[in-house]
C-alpha cells in the first residue's frame, strides 16, 4: 500500500546516492538474471500459478529477452508492481524493464523519460457492467460508480469521456486489478473500467463470466508495450529487437516447432538467416551473441504462438486477434526488417 | 587561597583547542558541524546533479500543470480541469478530516475504555483489555483493509434497494440509507426565513456558555449544585424548537433516495471515509485506554479516599478528582498519539480515500513522475501537521499543568 511511497523514497534515496544510467546490459549478466516488472496479477498477461511460476503475455517478452541476453528465459526475476508503483519501480533501477499493460503516451515518453521499446498490443478503454443493470451504452452510465485504477492512463480517460460527453460519475480509486475485482463483484461500484483486454482476462477468472456484459464503447487508444529507461540506448536496443525478432518471427513461419531446424544450417530465405543468425552477425551489433533471436522465439515461441497461448481465442481469456494481427494477415503488427 | 592560577594571558597555542578542555568541546562541536554540512551539501549537489542527468531537474512547475484527474470526495471545488496544486489543497483537506474525526472518536472512545478497564466488574474490565491488546497487537493497515471488506461484505448494494420487492429498505423511519458505497443521512435545507433560526440556534449555545459559568460562581458561593445537564439541554433546544414553529418551519430535511445508480440527496459519508476513520479511531483508541489508565493509576489512591471520605459521589470523585489531576500525566502521551492517528492516516489509499498522499504522493506523482518533488511538499506538510498538533496540545498542557503556589 504504501509501495508508491516507498518506491518513491527509493527513486528519491538512488537519485541522492548516485545512479548509474548506462550498462544495464553488463547489470543484468553481472546479475545473472533479469529484473522485470509485471502486473500483480492479471490472468493472461501476467500470474503466477500454484508453483509460483509466471505465465502470461507479457511474461513471455521478459522471458525472451532473458533467453536472448543470459541464455535461459528463467532467469528472470518478476517484480510485481502496481500501476502506480511501476514507473519509480523502472527509474530507480529496482526493475531493468516494465512489461506491465502499460500504455506508451507522449508524457510517459518524454516528461516521464522512459523509452517505449515498442507496441506487443494494440488496446483501447472499455467498460464493463454486470447485466442486471440493463445498461447498453457508457453514455447511460450518468451518476454511477466507476472503479478505477490510480496511477494509469485510465482514470484521465474517463475524466475526460464524462467531461466531454457532460456526465457525471463517482470515481472509487483503486490499487491492484485484484482489488477492483472484488470491488466490482460486491457490488461497491457499478463499473470497472480499464483496458478492454483486461476486462477480457477478468470477466474469464469470474465465476459466472456471462452476468457481465463490456459496453460497445472503445473511448481511447491505449498501445500497450514494453519500456525502458531513457538513457541507455543499447539496452533499448535489445529489448526493442527482441520483440522484434518475435513478431518478424510469426511473419516468417518461424515457430517454436520449427526453429531448431530452421537455425541448424543457413537456409533460402536471407531475412531468416539473417534473424536466426546462420548469416551475418547482427548479435554482435547488439553486444549479443549469433544465437540472441534464435534463443528469445524458441523460449515461448513467435509472437502468434504467445498470443494464441495466453489471451488467444483458444484461451480462457479468448481475445480475437484483431488489430494485433499481424500486418500480412490486416493487422497492426508490424516489425522493422532485419538488416 | 590561590590554587586557581589565572590562564596564562598571550600564550595560546593551537594544541589548546584538542588539549585543553576548555576548549576542546567547542572544537569537537564545531568539527562535527562542518562535517554534517559537508554530507548534506554532498547529498543536495548529487541530487540535483543526478536529477539533471536524468533530464528531471527539481522544479515545482508541475503544481500549475492541469491535474487530468478526478477525485470523489471534495471539500472545496475540484475538477479534472484544475491544477495539480489545488487537487493536493483537496487531499490534503481530506487529510484534516479524517485526522479531526478519529482524533475526536478516538479520545472518547480511548477515555471511556481506559477508565472501564479500571473497573471493578469483572466482565468489563476484562472485555476491555481484550479489545486493547487485539487494537495495538495488530498492524492498524490491516484494521483499515478489514474494515474495509466487512463494510464492503455486510451492506448491501444501492440496486438492492430497487424494485417492488427490494431485498433491502432504508432505516430509520426511510431517513438513511446504508449501502456498501457509504452511508446517506438526511441534510438539512434551508428556506428565506431561517435566518433568524441559526440565530437562535447560536444564541442558546452562547446562552449555555454564560449560564454554566453563572452556574459554577453560584456554586462555589453558595454550594448549591444545580442540575446544570439538563437545564443545558432544554436551552440548546427549546428555544430553537419554539423558534421553528413561530418562524412557520423554514427550516426542512432533505432525505437521501435513490435516484438512478446511485442515493442522490443528503449527506453521503463514503465507505472509504468511515472505513478509514474507524479503524483510526478504534486502533488509536486502544493506545489512548492505555494512557488514560496510567494516568488514573498515578492518582495515589488516597485522594479517592479522601473525596470518599467528605462524601463525594463515584462520579464526581472522578469528574471531580481523579481525572484533573490524571490530565497532567496523559496529556503529553496524548500528543503523540494523535500525531500517529495523523500519520497512519495516509494509509488511506488501502480504501481508495483520497487524502494527500493519494492525491500529491498517488496519482500526482505518477502522472507527472516527479517524484522528489512531490515527496518534498509530502513532507513538509505532515511535518506542518504535526507541528501544529503539538503547538496546539502544548498549551493545551501549559493550562493545566499542576502551578506552583
Ligand atoms: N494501460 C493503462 C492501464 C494499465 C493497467 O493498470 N492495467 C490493468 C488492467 S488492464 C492491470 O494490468 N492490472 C494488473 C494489476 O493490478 O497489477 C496504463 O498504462 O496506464
Amino acid at each position: 500500500m504504501k509501495k508508491s511511497v516507498f518506491t518513491g523514497t527509493l527513486v528519491a534515496a538512488s537519485v541522492v546516492a548516485g545512479f548509474a544510467a548506462a550498462g544495464t546490459l553488463d547489470d543484468v549478466k553481472a546479475a545473472g538474471e533479469l529484473k522485470c516488472g509485471v502486473s500483480t496479477g492479471l490472468v493472461g498477461f501476467a500470474a503466477a500459478d500454484a508453483n509460483g511460476v509466471y505465465h502470461g503475455f507479457d511474461v513471455a517478452v521478459c522471458r525472451a529477452v532473458a533467453a536472448a541476453v543470459l541464455g535461459d528465459g528463467d532467469k528472470v526475476k518478476f517484480v510485481p508492481t502496481t500501476g502506480k508503483t511501476r514507473f519509480t519501480a523502472l527509474a530507480s533501477g529496482e526493475v531493468d524493464m516494465l512489461a506491465r499493460n502499460t500504455t506508451w503516451t507522449f508524457s510517459r515518453d518524454v516528461d516521464l523519460k522512459f523509452e517505449f521499446i515498442g507496441v506487443n498490443y494494440y488496446d483501447g478503454q472499455g467498460f464493463m457492467v454486470p447485466k442486471a443493470l440493463g445498461v447498453s451504452s457508457a453514455k447511460d452510465l450518468d451518476g454511477a460508480t466507476v472503479c478505477i485504477q490510480t496511477g494509469t492512463t485510465t482514470e484521465l480517460n474517463l475524466a475526460d469521456y464524462f467531461r466531454s460527453n457532460n456526465i457525471s460519475y463517482e470515481p472509487v480509486p483503486i490499487e491492484t486489478n485484484a482489488e477492483g475485482q472484488a470491488q466490482y463483484l460486491s457490488g461497491a461500484c457499478d463499473v470497472y473500467t480499464t483496458d478492454a483486454s483486461g476486462l477480457a482476462a477478468t470477466r474469464a477468472t469470474f465465476e459466472k463470466p456471462d452476468d457481465h456484459v463490456v459496453l460497445p464503447e472503445i473511448i481511447s487508444k491505449e498501445p500497450l508495450g514494453p519500456l525502458v529507461r531513457h538513457g541507455d540506448n543499447q539496452w533499448g536496443d535489445i529489448v526493442r529487437w527482441t520483440l522484434n525478432a518475435l513478431i518478424t518471427a510469426e511473419e516468417l513461419g518461424i515457430t517454436s516447432a520449427n526453429i531448431a531446424s530452421m537455425s541448424g544450417a543457413a537456409g533460402k530465405n536471407p531475412e531468416v538467416n539473417r534473424l536466426l543468425g546462420t548469416e551475418g552477425d547482427l548479435g554482435g551489433m547488439l553486444g549479443l551473441d549469433k544465437q540472441w533471436a534464435m534463443r528469445a522465439i524458441a523460449q515461448s515461441g513467435n509472437y502468434g504462438e504467445i498470443f494464441d497461448s495466453n489471451i488467444g481465442e483458444g484461451s480462457p481469456v479468448g481475445i480475437a486477434r484483431g488489430l494485433n494481427a499481424s500486418w500480412t494477415d490486416g493487422g497492426l503488427i508490424y516489425s522493422a526488417p532485419f538488416r | 587561597m590561590s590554587a586557581i592560577t589565572e590562564p596564562e594571558k598571550g600564550g595560546f597555542q593551537i594544541s589548546q583547542l584538542l588539549y585543553d578542555t576548555r576548549y576542546r568541546s567547542m572544537t569537537i562541536q564545531i568539527i562535527a558541524l562542518i562535517g554534517f554540512l559537508l554530507a548534506v551539501g554532498w547529498l543536495v549537489r548529487n541530487a540535483g546533479q543526478n536529477l539533471a542527468d536524468l533530464g528531471k531537474p527539481l522544479g515545482f512547475d508541475f503544481l500549475w500543470d492541469q491535474a487530468g484527474y478526478d477525485i470523489n470526495q471534495r471539500l472545496i471545488e475540484y475538477n479534472s480541469t484544475m491544477s495539480h496544486g489545488r487537487a493536493a489543497i483537496v487531499g490534503l483537506l481530506n487529510t484534516l478530516l479524517v485526522a479531526f474525526l478519529g482524533c475526536v472518536t478516538a479520545t472518547i472512545i480511548g477515555v471511556a475504555v481506559g477508565i472501564m478497564r479500571l473497573s471493578k466488574n469483572w466482565l468489563i474490565s476484562k472485555l476491555m483489555t481484550v479489545y486493547i491488546e487485539a487494537f495495538r497487537n495488530v498492524p492498524v493497515l490491516l484494521w483499515i483493509i478489514i474494515t474495509m471488506a466487512i463494510f464492503i461484505e455486510i451492506f448491501p448494494q444501492p440496486s438492492h434497494f430497487r424494485g417492488e420487492d427490494a431485498i433491502a429498505s432504508m432505516k430509520l423511519f426511510d431517513s438513511v440509507a446504508l449501502t456498501n458505497r457509504g452511508i446517506y443521512i438526511p441534510s438539512p435545507t434551508f428556506f428565506p426565513g431561517s435566518g433568524p433560526l441559526i440565530a437562535v440556534f447560536f444564541l442558546s449555545i452562547v446562552g449555555i456558555f454564560f449560564f454554566g459559568r453563572w452556574a459554577k460562581k453560584r456554586q462555589e458561593k453558595t454550594g448549591e449544585i444545580l442540575p446544570t445537564f439538563w437545564i443545558k439541554l432544554g436551552i440548546f433546544i427549546l428555544p430553537s424548537i419554539a423558534a421553528y414553529y413561530i418562524l412557520g418551519k423554514p427550516m426542512g430535511l432533505e432525505y437521501p433516495e435513490l435516484k438512478g445508480f446511485n442515493f442522490k440527496g443528503g449527506f453521503y459519508m463514503r465507505n472509504s471515509l468511515i472505513s478509514l476513520w474507524f479503524a483510526l479511531s478504534l486502533y488509536t483508541a486502544a493506545f489512548i485506554a492505555e494512557t488514560v489508565r496510567s494516568g488514573i493509576q498515578a492518582i495515589s489512591k488516597g485522594q479517592t479516599e479522601a473525596a470518599a471520605a467528605l462524601g463525594l459521589r463515584p462520579g464526581r470523585i472522578t469528574s471531580l478528582v481523579v481525572l484533573p489531576q490524571a490530565l497532567r500525566v496523559i496529556i503529553p502521551p496524548m500528543i503523540s498519539q494523535y500525531l500517529n492517528l495523523t500519520k497512519n492516516s495516509s494509509l488511506a489509499i488501502a480504501v481508495g480515500y483520497m487524502d494527500i498522499t493519494g492525491t500529491l504522493g498517488g496519482i500526482t506523482l505518477n502522472q507527472t513522475g516527479r517524484e522528489m518533488e512531490s515527496l518534498i511538499i509530502l513532507m513538509a506538510i505532515y511535518l506542518a501537521i504535526s507541528l501544529s498538533i503539538s503547538t496546539v496540545m502544548n498549551q493545551y498542557n501549559e493550562r493545566v499543568k499542576l502551578r506552583e503556589r
